[in-house]
């Protein structure tokens, strides 16, 4: 690891941008999220930004020397970490496929001269990993939808898309964390929160994990709905 | 308690905003105007950072329950209490069951209003700011907002102070180069010296401006933004992000207004003209 030719940029005067080879690739997200790691270790930062092929790093106050803290950050890339690897994680997330929740599944298939099935099939069939997050709070990018299932955006975009709604959008899925306008291609939805205020972290998965959909009927999505609500349910994990 | 009197379209409690979570995808939100939200509380002898209401173009009225001392700063909207013209940067007792209204515009488009210890509505992941999907997004009617009882009698020693128009009048933002901003050819990079308008579309989210830039460059892949940031979008014109604005985006950011700058946006309106200034 720790072998990629990185580029610093000032951002305004108290951040700084590091860029890796400007592609989606699983070996650059896990590369930035451990570098990440070892930079929030300082308490100078305030927040950090990951990214497809970049990582945001914002200080608390005016960066003084951009000259130095960049070497300082250059060195600390290079150094191995002697702490342990973060723990990642495989989330399987329950998903209902049902047609009163999969608006776009019909035509999805019709266009794609297959059965909703094979979609479904498709989409469950695979892990995910978890770029970032972004757009919204709690939506996660994510990466590895198979080549069939890339379709574009609707052509009229919906003024309000149901939370927890699954869909696809060119080469990307995800699930909307809440009640939003989007264009992309409804396939399903999952009754699971992905961001509650509530919660110590508002949102369970990070950068590095990975997300599997499970589908799950119209009844077991209406009991997982009222065991959200209840706060008796327990989004099942396995570590990586 | 302050009440709302008159719903609103575009008044919040504002404070420094959410940090610590951008990473989560949580916009930082705050106060826009961060000078003059900073005046208002250091005059009341507020910590800096403490809440405060944001409210644009004087829309609003406000019934305050409890006796506090209150302090307006931002934009000038000819504030009342009770009907009775009162002062700008100057600290005001106000008595039980006193209204706050506002009237004529004089100058800016956000006006801030503190009051003694600060708002105290709930805090939600360490911030008292509205925002999208994590609190209310704005004040509506009847709705009720906390504030501490009277901690100490205000001693008006020097509650008056006066504050240069120039905040609310300069066209000129001093900002940074954007991380492509490399990538502008010559002439975008004349042009973007250039002064520009203000449009109708500016909200807390971003500002979008109305001459267009030539434009041939691509989308990036998606990365982080930051309030103040310019994108330059594919039909050639420039939005500045401001504090509502996500986490990331795909469009180029060409530059990065410094936070006077950001300041100074936010108290513009529709038809106003700007120029950016590029600081080294």
């Amino acid at each position: 690891m720790s072998t990629f030719h990185l580029t610093y940029k000032p951002f305004g005067n108290s951040a700084i941008l590091i860029e890796w080879p400007a592609k989606i690739a699983e070996d650059i997200i896990q590369d930035i999220v451990i570098f990440e790691k070892k930079i929030t270790k300082n308490s100078s930062v305030v927040d950090t930004v990951v990214a497809y092929h970049s990582l945001l790093i914002k200080y608390t106050a005016p960066v003084a020397n951009y000259t130095s803290t960049t070497r300082e950050l250059q060195e600390l890339y290079t150094t191995t970490s002697s702490q342990k690897k973060e723990v990642q994680q495989l989330w399987q997330i329950p998903v209902c496929y049902h047609p009163s929740f999969g608006l776009d599944l019909e035509e999805m298939a019709a266009k794609k001269h297959c059965t909703v099935e094979d979609i479904i099939t498709l989409h469950t069939g695979v892990s995910y990993l978890i770029y970032f997050i972004g757009f919204l709070p709690g939506f996660l990018y994510l990466g590895g939808l198979h080549a069939t299932l890339h379709t574009p955006r609707i052509a009229t975009p919906r003024i309000r898309v149901a939370k927890g709604s699954v869909g696809i959008g060119g080469a990307q899925t995800g699930v909307y964390p809440q009640n939003s306008s989007g264009g992309w291609n409804i396939i399903g939805k999952s009754p699971v929160n992905f961001f509650n205020t509530k919660n110590v972290a508002p949102i369970f998965a990070k950068p590095g994990d990975r997300i599997q959909f499970i589908p799950i009927t119209l009844a077991t999505f209406y009991e997982v709905e009222k065991e959200v609500a209840n706060k008796t349910y327990t989004l099942k994990s396995s570590l990586l | 308690m302050i009440e709302v009197l008159h719903s609103v379209m575009y008044c919040s409690v504002q404070d420094k905003g959410r940090f610590g979570v951008a990473k989560q995808g949580i916009p930082q939100a705050g106060y826009l105007d961060s000078s003059a939200a900073a005046l208002a509380n250091v005059l009341l002898k507020n910590n800096e950072k403490d809440a405060v209401l944001e409210i644009t173009f004087g829309q609003g009225t406000f019934k305050f329950k409890t006796a506090t001392y209150i302090c307006i700063t931002g934009a000038n909207f000819s504030p009342k209490l009770n009907g009775q013209a009162i002062a700008v940067h100057q600290v005001y007792y106000v008595a039980p069951d006193t209204v706050l209204s506002f009237g004529k515009r004089m100058y800016g488009a956000r006006t801030y209003v503190a009051v003694q210890g600060g708002i105290q509505s709930e805090k939600v992941l360490g911030s008292r700011s509205f925002s999208f999907s994590i609190t209310p997004q704005t004040l509506t009617k009847g709705v009720l907002l906390a504030i501490l009882p009277i901690q100490e009698e205000h001693t008006a020693s020097f509650s008056k102070v006066r504050v240069s128009k120039t905040h609310f009048t300069t066209r000129y933002l001093p900002c940074f180069k954007g991380p492509e901003y490399a990538k502008l050819t010559k002439e975008q990079q004349v042009q973007l010296a250039k002064s520009f308008t203000i449009s109708e579309d500016n909200n807390r989210v971003g500002c979008r401006l109305q001459e267009p830039l030539e434009n041939k460059l691509s989308p990036i892949l998606t990365a982080a933004v930051l309030p103040g940031t310019v994108q330059l979008t594919p039909s050639g014109k420039c939005i500045v992000l401001l504090q509502d604005c996500q986490v990331t985006g795909g469009y180029p950011r060409i530059l990065q207004l410094s936070e006077i700058a950001m300041a100074r946006i936010s108290q513009k309106i529709a038809g106003d003209t700007i120029q950016f200034v590029l600081e080294d």
